[in-house]
């Protein structure tokens, strides 16, 4: 692969964007003209783990950037349908790699254009210090699987050029264990940070009293493991281990629905927690703990004003 | 009569400045806060709203100078009813001691330190406005009954059942006074810990379908406790939510719970759905969705810190 254009150029993007361009030719494509001025003239530094500046070509319309084989679409899940639409009919030769959280990601990118798709999560974090600056946070993977016209060979192949370029990553022939445990993972973790105010850190696995968050934690991931089980879903990892581990990594990360709700933005609730209780109700699996929290992001949202 | 009002706050004031009318009932108040104590000496305690009211009596912060009570009437925050009855015993060492407060447990508290206690449960509600003056936001009735394994008299309990409904603040003494605190906990635990998860008025948690079927949820499970303890409630809570739903009673209305979230201010959850769920597991009664809301606002305590 010697052309990539990284659609969105947030955290995710910009991590995806300033790595892979060591590796290969990237684009970027930007929702502001300003925003791809400034990463025209200034590269795009990263930092954290390392510190470098890459090259890359940034626009903010898709016409003015050149053809690429994989277009990486990597804005957060409220903003991809936008992000799809503005793409339709561009990158006729490309395919298409959705890595938002939660389900449904690649059909609504796919349902604006006949691409290929691959299907990804990623776990990495990075902190924005501005549009043409992202610190990389979190050095954790990426999985990639096939989606539609697409195969296990096709992920494994994007993975080793991710692998290259610097971050971690990791391909399937089927994704949805993966995808699934980050689902269950996500809609536990964002959510019950989401309304409590509290980043993902010890308390999330503190289980010795009745009251304490981790027991609510495991029933969620618990009511999680019997969807995925009814959708024939076999985990990759245990969300709850996924937890605890990530707990005593010390780092008290903010997961990004707690962000958007202290910033009053809107959060990714629907295609996280709303997809993984609508699967729940597909497959008449009761899920009353997080229909709760789902019912509660939602309603804390509508409160906004 | 002599009765002594412990916790001179919003309820607190509403009693003691009621109380104060009777030629026969001698008032005193024992509030911590020297500020409210020393206006209330000046000037009185004042109560506007729903009924303008000057009583004069007195109050202090030194538990030392209260004399000889014939009654209390506890109407502290429940976390704060150890602190404020241990500083006060000695004075209702002949006397009966009520609770007029918020939640489960202050009942047990009180009798750790006094020998006969009332049960209570009270529904005007009001705010301090300024240190002697509140305003009495809403009437309602107060019930008292024996608390079971000290109780006080009857006969007592209903002299002072008549007091207070001579000074305006309607109260019945019945031999099991559970029915009513029950179904305020519920209404409570219910609806309060919604409104302070979200933000939302209790009119806004109510018009929500999604949100009220979870408020349901609660009290289905608060009823469940109820019942295995053989408590009969004297109406049924649902009827309470939706009444004070109305535009005309609660629709604005911001829940204490969300008013002490707002101010950072410890709220009363352990006494509420902490004191469902204590009671739910000494009966085998499970309260899943009571035990989740008792530790995502447990949680957004422990953000603060």
């Amino acid at each position: 692969m010697k052309k990539i254009c990284v659609a969105g150029a947030g955290s995710i993007g910009s991590l995806f964007a300033g790595h892979l361009a060591r590796v290969t030719e990237v684009s970027v494509l930007t929702r502001r003209e300003e925003h791809a001025r400034a990463l025209n003239e200034q590269g795009l530094r990263i930092s954290g783990r390392g510190d470098f500046t890459s090259r890359v070509t940034a626009a903010s319309d898709p016409a003015s950037l050149p053809e690429a084989e994989l277009v990486i679409l990597a804005c957060k899940g409220t903003d991809l349908e936008a992000l799809a639409r503005r793409l339709a009919g561009h990158f006729a030769g490309a395919t298409m790699m959705t890595v938002q959280n939660g389900l449904g990601a690649e059909e609504v990118a796919g349902a604006h254009g006949g691409w290929p798709l691959l299907s990804a999560v990623t776990f990495m974090s990075g902190t924005r210090h501005g549009d043409t600056h992202v610190e990389y946070v979190l050095d954790t993977a990426t999985w990639i699987g096939p989606y539609r016209d697409t195969t296990g060979d096709d992920a494994r192949a994007v993975a080793e050029l991710i692998v290259s370029s610097g971050l971690k990553a990791e391909g399937f022939d089927d994704l949805r264990p993966a995808q699934w445990s980050k689902l269950i993972f996500n809609a536990t973790v964002n959510g019950v940070a989401a309304l409590t105010g509290l980043p993902h850190d010890f308390h999330f696995a503190q289980t010795e009293q009745p009251y304490e968050l981790g027991n609510l934690v495991r029933g969620l991931v618990d009511e999680g493991k019997a969807v995925a089980s009814a959708a024939g879903v076999e985990l990759r990892e245990d969300p709850w281990r996924m937890n605890v581990l990530a707990t005593q990594r010390g780092h008290r990360h903010y997961p990004s629905m707690l962000e958007d709700v202290e910033a009053h933005r809107p959060t990714e609730v629907e295609s996280i927690n709303g997809s993984l209780v609508r699967e729940a109700r597909r497959h008449d699996v009761p899920v009353p703990l997080h229909t709760a929290v789902y019912t509660l992001v939602t309603a804390k949202e509508a409160g906004y004003s | 009569m002599r009765i002594c009002i412990v916790g001179c706050g919003a309820v607190g004031s509403l009693f003691a400045a009621n109380l104060a009318q009777l030629d026969d009932v001698d008032v005193w108040a024992y509030d911590v806060s020297r500020e409210h104590v020393a206006a209330i000496n000046a000037n009185g305690l004042r109560l506007s709203g729903a009924g303008e009211v000057v009583g004069r009596l007195r109050a202090t912060a030194d538990p030392q100078e209260l004399p000889p009570c014939e009654f209390g009437i506890v109407a502290t925050k429940a976390m704060h009813t150890e602190g404020a009855i241990a500083a006060t015993a000695h004075a209702f060492a002949a006397g009966c001691v009520a609770t007029v407060q918020n939640g489960l447990g202050n009942e047990e508290a009180i009798a750790a330190h006094v020998e006969r206690v009332i049960r209570g449960t009270t529904f005007p509600a009001g705010k301090i406005v300024e240190p002697g003056h509140v305003q009495w936001d809403v009437k309602g009735d107060t019930t008292l009954g024996p608390f079971e394994p000290q109780p006080a008299p009857l006969a007592d309990i209903e002299r002072l059942a008549d007091s207070c409904t001579r000074a305006g603040m309607p109260t019945r003494a019945v031999p099991d006074a559970r029915g009513p605190q029950w179904r305020k906990v519920i209404f409570n635990a219910s609806t309060n810990p919604i409104g302070a998860l979200t933000g939302l008025t209790h009119g806004r948690v109510c018009e929500r379908l999604d949100l009220r079927r979870l408020v349901s949820g609660l009290v289905d499970e608060g009823k469940a406790v109820a019942a295995a303890q053989g408590i009969e409630l004297d109406a049924d809570p649902e009827e309470l939510i939706d009444h004070a739903a109305r535009p005309d009673v609660a629709y604005d209305h911001k829940a204490s719970m969300l008013q002490d979230v707002e101010a950072r201010r410890t709220t009363e959850i352990d006494y509420l759905n902490g004191g469902i769920v204590r009671a739910g597991r000494e009966h085998g009664v499970p309260a899943p969705l009571n035990e989740a809301i008792w530790a995502l606002v447990k949680g957004v305590e422990q953000s603060w810190q």
